[in-house]
């Protein structure tokens, strides 16, 4: 999640700013993850991170190792996947962060990057909630790009998502029931937590 | 060309206008640029910046070039040591007021230029108000904490865009006192964009008349203000600024004398004690002329006048120079009144003058 928003932050703060040409079709991009089926998302995937796909080939040269059915190459293509939900939040936030303060900024002697870390991060704070807590509850729900990706490789690939498919699959009803309501605490405790420091920051 | 002035040669075409500015100001004490919204003003402070990219033209700073068109050279916005204060406080909301406050300071390379941080927070008055917020600050407050933060940066040059614009007529008076103190005790030049005459004659030395993005006058404020060919300057408002020194003050009937060259003025109010120099405005069209000296009259200030040149105007009235001691004046009459006193220039008249003060140095 955290590479998500790393990556998230340049992305949505040129949309946020860009008067470019190529704006829409960047968004379309990346919105794409929304509306596909996962199982389209994580054949392309598969193809293009394979050792055989573009940057798999590359990943292959550089580490000796191919992406596909391996965490990072799980991480990579969840990343892409959960990516419009962090990229949206994060647009917003940059948006509403007034030119007027960063041109003051400027002018006091910071950078852009100075100006961007000192005053458009600190007031985009928000955004970033938001951007963690739909990216988060979108990762810990897939299912069919993880699977297309990553395979299903006990302590390598295999998340919980699908460890609960497997059991119910060979009728192990009990041990379904645990994971799920471990899931299902997990993502309650979470989100609960942030929301609620959410409410904390509107009243401050 | 020297080291004591700012060179402004810019060009910039907005959909408006096009901005085409070539002038110099000195390096002391505080400039005007007047004109109305829409002449270019903002656009040219905010050149100077380096916020407008696509300016070109050439920018001289004490003997520093900015920036230079022609060997394609110009320094980013950062790099400028500048203290902007724009129309809006422009404060951060994520900090308090003292990190306001310190954000331009932490950044400045030491120049030699400093300004004490407690000097600042004295002279602004912002003492009690560093550990709050800048949205529970008044409009005043937070123009104030602004200024400071634009001033503790240690600017070579600090711009002005019309700072008190958005404020009410007692936020003003808040402010301006203030400024007063910043012209007084501060070496450092400033720009100051305004549409208000009354604002420009009480802070100004130094006046540029700005007009469809052009220039139309510069140079020392008293000279500028009675040329009579400037539109922007002969209208309503047009008058003229003298400096004198308080004699004494009258509590009977609340009036202070004002001694200058040209006679002794009294005015409303108590305006310090014997000795001050003060500012007074005087407006055109509270100038009346008579060739007698007039024996019994309401108007106080009758001085003794030469008229030193006629505005050619076809309208109603007109305006007239006139020179009383080593100052000049604006007097506004009827053409009609001139023709019936046949008055001419080089004529000595007997002016009857009404008297604000507007500053006390």
């Amino acid at each position: 999640m955290f590479v998500l928003l790393i990556v998230a932050t340049p992305l949505g703060w040129w949309l946020a700013r860009t008067a470019s040409r190529a704006k829409p079709v960047v968004q379309t991009i990346v919105a794409l993850p929304i509306v596909l089926p996962p199982t389209v998302m994580g054949f392309y995937l598969l193809i293009i991170l394979g050792p055989n796909g573009t940057i798999g080939q590359w990943w292959v040269q550089l580490t000796g190792s191919a992406l596909t059915f391996t965490f990072s190459g799980l991480v990579i293509a969840s990343c892409l996947y959960s990516l419009p939900f962090a990229v949206q939040p994060l647009m917003n936030a940059f948006e509403a962060v007034d030119r007027g303060d960063l041109e003051a900024a400027w002018t006091l002697g910071a950078t852009r990057r100075d100006a961007f870390f000192s005053v458009a991060l600190p007031q985009s704070m928000r955004g970033y909630f938001g951007a963690a807590v739909l990216s988060f509850a979108h990762t810990l729900g897939e299912f069919g790009v993880v699977l297309m990706v990553g395979g299903n490789i006990p302590g390598e690939t295999r998340v919980i998502s699908i460890a609960i498919y497997d059991q119910v699959e060979s009728l192990n009803y009990a041990a379904a029931h645990q994971l799920s309501a471990v899931l299902l605490v997990f993502a309650f405790v979470i989100l609960l937590t942030m929301f609620l420091l959410n409410r904390r920051w509107q009243q401050s | 060309m020297t080291a004591e002035s700012i060179l402004l040669r810019y060009s910039l075409a907005r959909s408006q206008f096009d901005l085409n500015v070539d002038v110099e100001v000195p390096t002391r004490g505080i400039t005007g640029i007047f004109g109305e919204s829409g002449a270019g003003k903002t656009s040219l402070l905010r050149c100077i910046a380096g916020l407008e990219k696509p300016a070109t033209g050439k920018l001289v700073v004490a003997g520093d070039v900015w920036q230079d068109t022609d060997t394609n050279s110009a320094r980013a916005v950062h790099e400028r040591e500048i203290g902007y204060v724009f129309q809006e406080p422009r404060l951060f909301g994520h900090l308090d007021v003292r990190s306001n406050l310190l954000y331009g300071r932490r950044r400045a390379a030491s120049n030699g230029r400093e300004v004490e941080f407690d000097r600042v927070i004295d002279m602004l008055g912002l003492d009690a108000m560093l550990d709050r917020n800048p949205a529970e600050l008044s409009g005043g407050e937070a123009q104030r904490v602004a200024i400071g933060r634009a001033l503790l940066r240690a600017p070579h040059v600090v711009l002005m865009d019309e700072p008190l614009a958005s404020l009410d007529a007692a936020r003003k008076d808040e402010i301006l006192p203030f400024l007063d103190r910043l012209h007084a005790e501060l070496s450092i030049p400033i720009l100051y964009v305004s549409h208000n005459i009354e604002e420009v004659c009480r802070l100004c030395d130094h006046l540029l008349v700005i007009d469809g993005g052009r220039i139309v006058a510069s140079g020392d404020l008293q000279k500028v203000l009675v040329r009579m060919d400037i539109p922007l300057l002969s209208g309503v408002e047009a008058g003229a600024v003298i400096v004198g020194e308080v004699v004494d003050y009258d509590p009977d009937y609340d009036l202070t004398t004002i001694g200058f060259s040209g006679g002794d003025l009294r005015v409303p109010g108590r305006h310090g004690d014997a000795g001050l120099p003060l500012r007074l405005r005087i407006r055109a069209n509270d100038i009346s002329l008579c060739r007698e000296k007039p024996e019994q009259t309401t108007i106080l200030n009758v001085l003794g006048a030469t008229i030193e040149a006629m505005q050619e105007a076809d309208g109603p009235s007109r305006l007239l120079r006139l020179r009383v001691g080593d100052e000049l004046l604006l007097a506004r009459v009827t053409r009609r009144s001139c023709d019936e006193l046949d008055l001419q220039t080089g004529d000595t008249v007997q002016a009857q003058v009404k008297a604000v003060a507007v500053r006390e140095p």
